[in-house]
Formats: C-alpha cells, structure tokens, sequence
C-alpha cells in the first residue's frame, strides 16, 4: 500500500491547508487571532453534527433527519434550558435516548435507516415548531460565555476543534469500545458471534450521535444566541459531505474522526473562501460541489494507485 | 500683525470652518464600504430589490458618495451560511452592513461581532432583534389588519374569508397573520373559514387553495400576504366558483390580472405590500450613520399600496414579472430619519 492510502488522514488535511493558504493569500486580514475565530467557530458545530453523522455512517446507516435534530436540540436549549435548566437538561436528555432507541428499532425491525431517519425528520421538525413557532429564544449564559471565550494562543474555534477531533479519537479508534463499533460496520456477523448483542451495540452507536447532535445544537445557540426552528437543516448534508471528505467511506466501519472535524473545517472555509472570490451566489453551490468533486477525485485516484502497487 | 489680532483671525478662521462643517455637518463618507447581505433571492421581489441595491449602489459610488456597495446573497435562505456570510464581511473589511435577515434571532450572534468591529448594521425588512442594529421595519400586522378594513368598507355584510399565508416559521407571515386576526376580530361579520400556505408564489397557493376549495363554503374575500393572489385567483377559475375580492400583493401578474378584470368586468379591489426598494432607503441610511447623523435604532417605512386610480400608473412602471417598487433617494432616508427622530 502507498503511503497516501495508509495514511488516510494526509488527503483532508492537505486541503484544509491548501484553502487556507489561498484563502490567507485573498483576505490577508484573516491571518490573525480575530479572523481565524470568524472564520471557523460557525465550522464548531458543524464539527460536531459531522461526528454525529460520523458514527451513524460508521455502522453502516446514514442519518438524514441530523439537521432537523440540531435545529430541534438549538430549539430546546434556548428555551427550556434557559429557563429552566433542570427541565431542559432532562429534554436534551430525553432526545439522546430517542436516538439510541431509534437506533435499536432499525436495528431489530431491520428497517432502512436512511427511511427511518427521513421520515424521523419531519417529526424533529414538528417538535421544534411546536417548542419555537416563531424564531427566538436566548442562549444560556454560560453557553454564550463558552462560545465566546478567547483562550491565549489559539482562538476558541480552533481549540474546540483540536479538543473534539482528540476526544473522538481517543474514544472511537483507541478505546475497546470504539474499536467493537467499528467492528460492527466492518463485519456485524462476526462481532454478533464473538458475543456481542448488536441492538445494544446500534444503540449506542446512535445514542452517541444524539449525543453530539444535541452538544452541536447548544454550540449553534451559543454562538447565534437564540434559535429558529429551521436553523440548522443545511446541517444534513454538510455533515454526509464532511464525513466523506475527511477519509471516512459509507461502508465498512471506515471512519476518521480527525479527517471528520477537519472535513466539516475544510467545507466551512470553502464558502467563505468562495465569498471572498467575489463569486456570484448563484455560483457558489455549484462552486461547492466542484471543490468536493475535486477533493473526491483526488482521494480515488491515490487509493487506485495504492490498489495498483 | 499683533498676537491679538493673529489670534483673532485664526478664530475666525476656525469659525469659517466650523459653520461649513455645520453645514455639510457630515463626516465624508467617499472612502467608506457598504455590503447587502440578502438572504434569499429565488423571487420577484428579492429580484427586484437586489437590482434597486445594484443601481443606487453604482450611482453613489459614481457620485463619490461611498467607495464601495457590494451585494451578497446566500444560495439558500439559510441563517447559518448568512451568519458565516456577515462575519466574511467583517474580515473583508466593510464599514457597513445592510442586512436583510434569514431569521430576526439567529443571526444575533454575528450581528455583535460586526458590531464590536465597529461596523454598522443596518437591518431592514427582515430586521434583527440585536440592540446594536438598526431596524428599518414595516408594520406588517398594521398591512395586515389594513386588508380586513378594506373588505369591510367592500363587503358590510361580512361573510366567509380565506386566508393565505407566507413561509412557515416566517416572522413576517406571523406578523402579516396576526393583524389579520385582529382585523377579523374587530369585524366580526367576518370568519376565516380556510387558511393554507403560499409560500408567497404563485404556483405554490394556487395548489395550495384549489385542495382546499372543495371543502369550504362560499367565499366572499381573499386576504394575502402577497406574490398568492393570482395563484388564488386561478384556482377559483378551475374550480369554476366565482372570483371573491382577492386583496392583492404589487406582482407584476397580480396586477395585469387586475387590469383585465377591471376591464372585463369593473373588477374592484386594493394591493399593497413593501417596496423592493426599501433595500435603497436602507443604503442611505447607512451612509448617514457612517457620516455621523444621530439615527433612531427603529425607523418605520410606509408600504406600498396601490387602488383602483392608481393601478394604470403603477402598471405602467412595472416590469413584467417584477414587483411594483419605488426607489429611495438620500432626501427621502433623510425624512424618514427627521420623522422618527
């Protein structure tokens, strides 16, 4: 195997790095304490939904309600855990173990998850109207001070960034746990038969997702301090989008935490980078998904070279 | 020359200057930058009102009244991305952001950032509650009651109402529904018997009211909240009932099916809405705050109505599948500055 295909990590972060370069090079002002915190912390919880997504794709399953689910968490955190932080804490709670439940029923009722999740979506949303029918809300006061903390050296965004890509690798790709996860992507047969029940195994799997699902939509409320109910549906895709692009692949348990928080860093300064270029915005989607096609394309044809070796 | 009279003159000097700089009493604005974050683009309004930004714009950076005006728009009426969008302004070094907003709350947080920069916002239309912004908002409740009184002064009898609303989630749709409400409250020979979603397109409320005709008794008046009152119209025609008063929204369609109902038949009713061109009112008023006037956070902005009399002219100045619109010039903003002031 070439060097590139062993060392999956080394495709994402060359293009952050090459983005930020050219992007560094248009905005010069961006170079500094201050313009790197606006341009990455909205890229915070982003990371943060794309790890969500992150480990529901590591089981094979893919995860389309996780936009509405963030808007919904966003929802629940400016309203109830503001006003009444027991109640809200219970709620938050409450949504984590919906999603290990969920996970648990698509599991023993072998249902599709991308079904399952699509229709789920429309039920998170439905909640989220019903808690905040029209936008508002206030972000918590700790939340708020989190969100805008400014650490020496490095800005908040990208410290949060460095502690959640460390604290997901520890706990997905070092820990015993992570590793029987993976497994369960990787070949589920095999870890039923070594003694593992696979509806726990599922539904730990999503009740994490949820977890970094809710954490995401208290980052979004910290940094917006209020909410909206459709405050975060981009969020589904960007996050499928940082999956891939940070090395992760739909099937077979192959995920990359880092490339992950690195992924949804890359796509977040790709529409800034964008913006910066003057681009007309009717360009910029298409301008997107070019960059994603072009990281794509770069990463097929150095595994295809690996494969040839 | 003695030190008294040097001193003298210099005062008078100082004098002289001090009376210009009263009377232009403004700081010059030539070398300041001001940027349109827009939220969405995929109607005849937006459309409208991002041309209206683009001339005036040009004009007064022709006119060396600013060095820049730059519009940006999201690709999707998203607050996130317009979140990311206003703090990319803030790097690229802007002096003013004139903001129409995906959500009055979400953007807050980015809202202050621009603000502790030292940028200033302007927010119009869809306005942010941020107490460091300024709001150029439009009563819409007040529109929307507005509506209901004139299908009164129509319809004395009163009788049976569909209501078709905006985008929902939308603060504008709740606004323009409340006064509505409140409208029928006030003339209780009115009952709203049906209310859907238009999304305010015409494609959009004419699907969404021919599936709810079936169902509903007779109806005597439409009341809208814009870019929905022709979709409507058609679908009664399919549905084959007789047309009721559709209270209309500016569109350019509107407007046209208004003509030839008029025409026809002496088709009679009322349309009103915002002006695209509040986006203008909005650019000056931001070179005022950047050239040091004392501006009100809150500024109020009339809408647009057009009646019967009116409706020839109005025609006549709106392009096909625009909106009707006016443009502001900086006398106007200064007016509607005096006024709330």
């Amino acid at each position: 195997m070439s060097f590139l295909a062993r060392h999956r990590i080394i495709l994402p972060v060359v293009s952050l790095a090459v983005l930020l370069a050219a992007t560094f090079y248009m905005q010069p002002r961006a170079m500094s304490y201050f313009g790197l915190n606006l341009l990455f912390n909205l890229a915070v919880p982003i990371a943060l939904a794309t790890i969500a997504q992150m480990l529901i794709i590591m089981v094979n399953d893919i995860d389309l309600s996780l936009g509405a689910f963030v808007s919904l968490a966003a929802c629940v955190t400016a309203t109830s855990l503001n006003d009444a932080p027991l109640l809200g804490a219970l709620i938050l709670l409450g949504l984590i173990l919906s999603y290990a439940l969920l996970g648990a029923v698509i599991h023993m009722l072998e249902l599709p998850a991308i079904v399952v999740t699509l229709g789920m979506s429309f039920v998170w949303g439905g909640i989220a109207l019903f808690i905040l029918p029209a936008p508002g809300g206030v972000s918590p006061d700790w939340l708020r001070t989190l969100m805008t903390v400014k650490p020496p050296i490095a800005p908040m965004a990208v410290v949060a960034a460095v502690i959640i890509a460390a604290v997901t690798h520890l706990l997905i790709m070092r820990s015993g746990i992570g590793t029987v996860l993976r497994g369960v992507g990787g070949n589920a047969r095999s870890v039923a038969r070594a003694g593992w029940s696979l509806v726990r195994l599922k539904a730990l799997a999503y009740g994490l997702a949820g977890l970094f699902g809710v954490l995401a939509g208290m980052a979004l409320v910290g940094l917006t301090t209020s909410a909206d109910a459709n405050i975060a549906l981009r969020y589904t895709l960007l996050s499928i989008a940082g999956v891939i692009l940070g090395g992760g692949e739909f099937i077979g348990g192959r995920v990359s935490p880092t490339g992950a928080v690195i992924g949804a860093l890359t796509l977040t300064l790709a529409a800034s980078f964008l913006s910066f270029m003057r681009l007309s915005p009717d360009w910029q989607i298409g301008a997107q998904g070019a960059i994603l096609i072009l990281v794509l394309t770069a990463r097929l044809i150095f595994s295809r070279k690996g494969a040839e070796e | 020359m003695t030190i008294s009279k040097m001193l003298l003159g210099a005062a008078s000097l100082a004098m002289v200057a001090g009376l210009a700089q009263a009377e232009s009493h403004m700081a010059d604005t030539s070398g300041k930058r001001i940027a349109l974050s827009n939220n969405y683009a995929g109607n005849s309004w937006r459309q409208a009102m991002l041309q209206t930004f683009e001339e005036i714009g040009a004009q007064a950076v022709a006119d060396g009244k600013v060095a820049a005006a730059d519009a940006y728009t999201t690709s999707e009426n998203q607050a996130t991305e317009q979140a990311a969008q206003i703090q990319n302004m803030i790097l690229q070094g802007y002096d003013a952001i004139v903001l129409n907003a995906a959500s009055p709350t979400a953007l807050n947080g980015a809202v202050k950032e621009a603000c502790d920069a030292g940028l200033v916002v302007v927010s119009f239309d869809g306005i942010v509650t941020e107490p460091c912004a300024w709001r150029i908002a439009v009563d819409f409740a007040a529109m929307g009651k507005e509506e209901v009184d004139y299908l009164a002064t129509r319809l004395p009898d009163g009788g049976n109402l569909l209501e078709i609303r905006g985008l929902a989630g939308v603060f504008v749709d709740d606004e323009i529904s409340k006064g509505i409400h409140e409208g029928v409250a006030e003339h209780d020979q009115f009952e709203i018997v049906g209310s859907v979603h238009g999304d305010w397109a015409q494609d959009v409320a004419q699907k969404a009211v021919a599936g709810i005709l079936p169902s509903l008794p007779d109806i005597v008046g439409v009341v809208t909240q814009g870019g929905d009152g022709y979709g409507a119209a058609q679908a009664f025609n399919a549905a084959g009932r007789d047309t009721p008063l559709i209270v209309l929204g500016n569109r350019q369609d509107e407007l046209t099916w208004w003509a030839e109902q008029r025409d026809a038949n002496g088709y009679e009713t009322l349309s009103l809405s915002i002006a695209p061109g509040v986006a203008s009112l909005a650019f000056w008023v931001s070179q005022q705050i950047l050239a040091g006037a004392e501006v009100p956070k809150d500024l109020t902005v009339p809408f647009l109505k057009i009646t019967q009399d009116t409706l020839d002219d109005a025609l006549a100045t709106t392009p096909e599948g625009s909106v009707a619109n006016v443009t502001y010039t900086l006398e106007d903003a200064q007016k509607v500055i005096a006024d709330a002031g």
